[in-house]
């Protein structure tokens, strides 16, 4: 029992009557009267003082929890060098040239770290994936550091004494001494590498190139005489036929050919003109996707097409209509419609197809207008039949001293294995190599090369064009570039240096040619700081060509013939991974191929047709001549009867990167007709039953018949430029607002992308990804679909699985105006600013990924895991030395927060403090983000959309443009201009 | 007198206030069987799986789950709707017994409500832990600060959502709690040890059972419930706001609401009922529990699967009606016929077409069918909500980022997780408190000894 309570004395006398309900409960009479007249029912609340308590509990334990701040130390120059402000950024012009790609660059240095590429503009604003990723290869912790000799450390002066020593001896001994290098496009360098060869007796140069034109050069030797590439000019043929030649993806200068394709395709009110296209190929190259028409050939078909067409071009040699389903009597009469403003061009490297498509543009006139044999291209001078007896050389001991340089035949060389093994018979074997590779592990010194851009160097990649190359950081480790090694090792030769050397070269050389009327210091200074001189030359003069040859040439290497049910292989480079020269950059790495959507792999390529006779199915691994194993990628659009995989994959001695991904392929190619054959027969296929995880990127491929992609041909463009995009009229019809219109003014970003200019290369990928340090996720983390790439290139196919047409639709943020992100977010992360541009603050997402879910488009990106350094992301996020290469103007981003395309606002705002500070308007070509800027075919073009006069403005008023779902009604800020496909019917 | 709304009496036999306080605190008093312990451990272990995954979901990163760059929500939003459906039913009961006055509830409600306290816990776990930075979770409250000061996103339904849950836990622990007062009054008044007697003591607030306290409690409990009842409407709604505002195809429909609301009611019942055979089968509370509740619960749930399979189909129809093509891709094709027909199947059969049998009355009164079918109910209103999250997002309006969901150990590690707790709690629940609230139940039999006529049964049932 309770205490009982009594209020009064009344109350107490009472005896209170207890009726008991349950076990405790009674009911007091008074009690209830009590209650009735209780004044304590009123008492004073306490909520402001609660609230206050609250109030204040919560501010504390913010407060408590929100102190902590690491500590930064900054710590100023002592002494400031001249040039260096920090927090800003300064540019140089220099060149890169790695053997497989030529860029003439500027460079950008923040605090004296290179830390993007951009393309000198002087010569072609676009770049590649591969030379947008070359500044990572700068900070590969893989790098070779230091010269060593037997795998141990060792220093210069030693290693120099001990290889001149030898070198004396090899000389001495009347055996041969061999530079093996790639092609060297520098001038300098060559009359370097001549000195060198005279100062040895018995020295040769031997050039290699693992992706190799030796066929075309072969075939312009006995037809013209000149052992030569032809500089090619895709923007004066109005007619192209490709034959197996990726220009725009992979062969021989793509970055230039995609800027010149793309100029002479360009369509609009105005302008209706546009080159027409058409490929024939076995893969399903970036090339064969943007042609006009694609038509699926196997490699060893296309010497009789060729003879065909040559044929029917009045060439005098006998030939049968092959039976490949394409018109050649159309495409023979299109090419003479336009004789002398056509080009075709052929990537196989056969001399009897190189001799045939070198005829044929010589029957239409295109030498001396579309080709340039006066100014041939320096590019892929390698020399396969020179290689070839220098692996027998060796073996027969004849080689006494090997110095290479840039190559690493015992990777990509067909005979790569017995290139090895000739190593063993050679006395001195001295690599260059920049990093460990599988050559420089059978050699008995490594002295490394330094990095481009911590060299000196010139380059002349066709005749009278010259750059320069000058260094963007001091040398971060302990190497030497390969022309100061060769300097060293030339006996005699006062050593003051490659850069004294470079500009003695320029003074006897280049300054005369160039006919400047300025000191050589300020033309120095000059070439220095534009990057590129050219020498005016004499006008293109019409090569003679001896046709007659071509008989002899066709008699001698004899048609590959049928191969039967015999499936061929066609080897072929990525557009990331190329020869696998780079193959230990994270960012290449995990660039999906443009149109497997592939990353992190090779495979083989197989057709639908092939793959249902066969069985196949995408992930199974197969192996080949019982030799090679890959997975198999069923892809649309390889020539039935073909299979084909990607070459530089499968490293052994590499960085952590590039080890066990893919299969080195190279061991199944073989020499045929003495160049290195890329496609040929395969003798067995067999499936292994086991399954491979490929990393894929994009797992449907039909747009389901939504307006995604829009697509009309020349003709109907012409009778009317809303052809295929008829849809956007209906759309805008039925649009209707509740809210304020959107109102351009200021400034009101905006990006029109023009699908017609589009090749899919994905440059503007790495851009992206150099340019807002996106980090690289690994093969597992990709294969979960959690690519971080901030601009994505969707691939959608249609039509007939054997060739199908190809779409690329490059998908950046939108930028809505009426964001479908921005107005779920509970904690107001990401919102729209007033000049257009959809922002995210890192700094206040919690990472609920409702935007993510919302966003109708997919471009936001969650980080899943904390990709820096975290060592289950070893990737170049992950070391001091990787962590160069961030941008300091771009956040990186931790664990748990969403992140997307910005605009690049740090460009924007960069560009926008500099006009405030000069007191001026902001001008529309002051700002470009990386995508535009990296785009080889100014596909993307960014502008204020409030100007009217802006091209971006100008671009939206073409009735091409739409916008991707507007439908949606979410105002996207990024149109899409149609794509016009230059067909016939 | 009162009976079911099917009208079978709500206590069976005769009882004597003394006998129902007997055999109500018995289930406390007693020690505990040896299945409470298997459960015990059962579900103890559930919860350190639990545990391990949500430690590693904390410490490692989202990245654990399955979730990718297209389906951003996964499991976690799945279990969370399904958690809080379940929680919806306790509220529901409350609400009648107070404010409907339909005595039949009063023998469920308090284990109604521990459910619900319990999946709303389980529930509320899901929108914390798949926070990418839970340690910032702060952020989503309005409160003052220096960052400008920085608001909320009060567009967000995600922000409302916290609101409503928050408002529902908080409303749903305080009528449970304040519910049991009087009978942990009663525990303390006849505890053995002083240790029960003094917690008993503390959670009882002083009570004596005078009329001043009863007025009060009646009032209390008056209001709670007066404001709990716009919640149980309130919460489904604005959790299927998350869904319904925004532009994804098979979310952006305005049937969302009403359909998320019937479908919380439906499968809270349906749980209600699956814990009531258990507790019924563990428990010698078969007088209390009677055949006339469960029957009362399962004609609730042919209500409830005849709205919800107007929604499939009116949803079906209205994205042929509209003409929308994304719309008719993800319920045409993606659902109905394509690479989600199984799951959408299974949740047309679970929901709207098996609980159709509880028509019959030999089903209604058969134990062993009624268990199967408040399980299948169950399983279906999970595959209701696997299709809604995962179809909508894995195909939605561009094929290029169409990707499906697969979950990881770690996503199923804090679903089984959430499963331990949802059971640890109703296990040392019904250790703890008795699981039927003791004073009702004797306001009910008390009114069956003054008032009880046996003809009236009869009359009574329509």
């Amino acid at each position: 029992m309770s205490k009982k309570y009594w209020k009064s004395l009344d109350e107490h006398s009472g005896i209170p009557r207890k009726d008991y309900i349950g076990d405790f409960d009674y009911v007091n009479k008074n009690e209830i009267e009590d209650l009735l007249h209780e004044e304590s029912l009123n008492t004073r609340s306490s909520r402001r003082d609660f609230l206050k308590l609250f109030g204040y509990s919560i501010a504390a334990s913010a407060l408590a929890a929100g102190c902590e701040q690491p500590i930064h130390k900054a710590i100023p120059y002592l002494f400031q060098p001249e040039e260096v402000v920090p927090g800003r950024a300064v540019y140089y012009a220099t060149t890169c040239f790695d053997g497989d790609d030529y860029g003439s660059l500027v460079v950008k240095v923040r605090d004296g770290r290179p830390i993007k590429i951009e393309g000198n503009e002087l010569v072609e604003r676009g770049t590649s994936s591969r030379l947008q990723a070359s500044v990572l290869n700068l900070y590969d912790t893989a790098r070779q550091d230091f010269p060593a000799e037997n795998g141990n450390r060792t220093g210069w002066q030693e290693a120099d004494r001990k290889i001149t020593a030898a070198l004396d001896e090899a000389s001495a001994s009347g055996r041969k001494t061999v530079l093996l290098t790639g092609t060297v496009i520098s001038p300098s360098t060559r009359r370097l590498i001549s000195e060198f060869l005279e100062a040895r007796p018995g020295a040769e140069w031997v050039r290699y190139d693992p992706v190799s034109f030796s066929a075309m050069l072969e075939a312009h030797r006995l037809l013209s005489g000149i052992r030569a590439i032809p500089r090619m000019h895709f923007d004066r043929a109005d007619m192209i036929v490709g034959f197996g030649a990726d220009f725009l993806g992979t062969w021989l200068n793509p970055v230039a050919f995609a800027r010149q394709y793309a100029d002479r395709r360009r369509v609009s009110e105005d302008n209706t003109r546009m080159a027409r296209h058409i490929q024939f190929e076995s893969i399903l190259s970036v090339t064969g996707a943007t042609a006009d028409e694609r038509y699926p050939v196997r490699p060893s078909a296309v010497r009789e097409i060729l003879e065909y067409l040559y044929q029917r071009l009045g060439g005098n040699e006998p030939a049968s209509p092959p039976g490949t389903g394409a018109e050649l009597d159309d495409i023979a009469a299109e090419l003479l419609e336009n004789a002398g403003r056509s080009l075709v061009v052929c990537g196989y490297n056969d001399i009897a197809a190189q001799a045939l498509v070198a005829a044929i543009n010589q029957l239409l006139g295109n030498y001396g207008t579309t080709l340039d044999l006066d100014r041939p291209v320096n590019f892929r001078q390698g020399n396969d039949e020179a290689m070839e007896s220098l692996i027998e050389d060796m073996f027969r001991g004849d080689v006494a001293a090997i110095v290479i340089h840039n190559v690493n035949p015992v990777f990509d060389h067909p005979r790569g294995e017995d290139f090895g093994g000739g190593l063993a018979f050679v006395d001195l074997s001295v690599s260059l190599a920049g990093s460990a590779d599988e050559t420089s592990a059978l050699c008995k010194f490594i002295c490394p090369d330094s990095h481009y851009l911590e060299s000196w160097g010139d380059a002349e990649p066709w005749g009278g064009f010259f750059s320069l190359q000058q260094p963007a950081i001091r040398k971060l480790g302990d190497t030497r570039q390969m022309q100061e090694s060769l300097m060293a090792w030339s006996s005699g030769e006062s050593n003051s240096g490659y850069h004294e050397y470079l500009r003695s070269y320029w003074r006897q050389e280049i300054y005369p040619a160039s006919g400047s009327r300025e000191t050589f210091e300020d033309f120095w200074n000059g070439s220095l700081q534009s990057g590129i001189v050219e020498i005016p030359g004499a006008g293109q003069g019409r090569p003679s060509f001896n046709l007659q040859a071509l008989t002899g040439i066709l008699q001698q290497s004899p048609a590959a013939g049928n191969p039967g049910d015999r499936l061929e292989m066609e080897v072929y480079q990525s557009i990331a991974i190329g020869s696998g020269r780079h193959a230990n950059n994270p960012w290449l790495q995990e660039l999906p191929d443009p149109v497997s959507k592939v990353c992190w792999d090779n495979y083989l390529a197989v057709s639908p047709s092939d793959a249902a006779t066969l069985l196949l199915d995408t992930g199974d691994v197969v192996l080949l001549n019982d030799l090679v194993r890959l997975p198999v990628v069923v892809q649309p659009g390889q020539a039935p009867g073909t299979v084909s995989a990607a070459m530089g994959y499968g490293r052994l001695v590499s960085g952590m990167v590039a080890s066990g991904v893919g299969t080195n392929v190279m061991p199944l190619a073989g020499i045929c007709g003495g160049s290195t054959a890329y496609s040929f027969p395969l003798s067995s296929l067999a499936k292994t039953g086991e399954k491979h995880r490929l990393a894929l990127t994009q797992s449907h491929h039909s747009m389901e018949g939504r307006p995604i992609v829009r697509e009309t041909t020349l003709a109907e463009y012409r009778r009317n430029p809303s052809a295929g995009n008829e849809i956007r009229q209906e759309i805008l019809e039925h649009m209707y607002t509740l809210y304020d219109p959107v109102r351009l003014d200021g400034l009101h970003w905006g990006m029109s992308i023009d699908l017609n200019a589009c090749t899919g290369c994905s440059a503007c990928v790495i851009a992206c990804q150099a340019e807002n340090n996106i980090p690289v996720i690994g093969r597992e983390e990709v294969y979960r679909r959690r690519i971080m790439h901030w601009i994505r290139i969707d691939r959608y196919y249609s039509g007939d699985p054997d060739n199908p047409s190809v779409h690329f639709m490059p998908l950046p943020c939108q930028h809505c105006d009426h964001a479908p992100c921005e107005s779920v977010c509970p904690v107001a992360a990401t919102s729209q600013s007033d000049e257009g541009v959809n922002q995210m603050a890192y700094i206040r997402c919690v990472g609920t990924k409702y935007c993510i879910n919302n966003c109708p488009y997919k471009v936001r990106r969650f980080n899943w895991f904390a990709y820096t350094k975290s060592d289950n992301f070893d990737f170049n996020m992950n070391s001091e030395r990787g962590r160069l290469v961030l941008n300091p103007d771009v956040t990186v981003r931790e664990r748990g927060i969403v992140e997307k395309c910005s605009f690049c606002i740090q460009r924007i705002q960069e560009a926008k403090i500099t006009a405030k500070s000069e007191n001026r308007v902001l001008r529309e070509d002051e700002v470009i983000p990386a995508c535009a800027q990296a785009c080889p075919s100014k596909a993307i073009i960014f502008g204020n959309r409030a100007d009217g006069n802006s091209r971006v403005s100008q671009l939206f008023a073409q009735k091409r443009n739409y916008h991707l779902l507007e439908e949606l009604h979410t105002l996207p800020a990024v149109g899409y201009l149609t794509r016009v496909k230059n067909k016939k019917s | 007198m009162d009976t079911t709304s099917a009208g079978a009496p709500l206590i069976e036999g005769k009882m004597s206030y003394r006998q129902v306080t007997d055999t109500l605190s018995g289930t406390v008093e007693r020690k505990p069987a040896k299945w409470w312990y298997a459960g015990m451990t059962l579900s103890t272990l559930a919860v350190l799986f639990g545990l391990w995954a949500m430690y590693t979901t904390v410490t490692v990163g989202l990245g654990t789950w399955g979730l990718n760059n297209s389906t951003a929500w996964g499991w976690d939003i799945i279990n969370f709707v399904w958690w809080i459906g379940i929680g919806h039913a306790g509220t529901a009961f409350t609400i009648f017994l107070i404010v409907f006055r339909a005595k039949w509830a009063a023998a469920i409600n308090r284990t109604a409500e521990a459910m619900t306290v319990f999946a709303v816990m389980c529930a509320g776990l899901f929108p914390l832990i798949h926070l990418g930075r839970l340690w910032l979770v702060f952020f989503i409250a309005p409160y003052p600060n220096t960052r400008g000061p920085l608001w909320v996103g009060y567009n967000s339904p995600l922000f409302w959502d916290v609101l409503a849950i928050t408002t529902y836990l908080l409303l749903s622990v305080t009528l449970w709690y304040f519910g049991m007062i009087p009978d942990l009054a009663t525990m303390r008044d006849r505890a053995k040890t002083k240790l029960s007697r003094t917690i008993y003591g503390f959670f009882s607030m002083g009570w004596i059972g005078s009329v001043r306290n009863w007025m009060r409690y009646e009032a209390l409990t008056k209001i709670l419930a007066g404001l709990a009842a716009p919640l149980v409407v309130s919460v489904h709604t604005i959790v299927s706001l998350n869904f319904a505002v925004s532009v994804i195809p098979g979310w952006h429909t305005t049937i969302l609401p009403p359909y998320f609301f019937v479908g919380a009611i439906f499968s809270g019942f349906a749980m209600v009922l699956t814990i009531m055979i258990l507790i019924r089968k563990a428990f010698p509370l078969t007088s209390f529990i009677t055949m006339g509740h469960l029957n009362s619960i399962s004609r609730v749930l042919i209500f409830g699967s005849m709205v919800i399979g107007l929604a499939y189909a009116t949803e079906l129809f209205i994205a042929w009606y509209s003409g929308v093509e994304y719309e008719m891709f993800t319920f045409f094709k993606s659902r109905a016929t394509g690479r989600y027909a199984t799951t959408f199947w299974i949740m047309v059969v679970c929901n709207a077409i098996i609980p159709q049998l509880l028509w019959f009355r030999k089903i209604r009164h058969s134990i062993g069918w009624l268990l199967a079918i408040s399980i299948i109910i169950n399983i279906g209103m999970w595959y209701e909500r696997y299709v809604i999250l995962i179809s909508s997002l894995a195909q939605d309006f561009l094929p290029s980022s169409w990707v499906t969901f697969t979950p990881t150990i770690v996503d199923i590690g804090i679903y089984v997780g959430t499963f331990g707790i949802f059971f640890t709690g109703m296990l040392l629940f019904i250790r703890a408190i008795p699981m039927i609230a003791i004073f009702e139940v004797k306001d009910l039999a008390g009114e069956k000894r003054e008032d009880h006529k046996p003809d009236e049964d009869k009359t009574e049932k329509t």
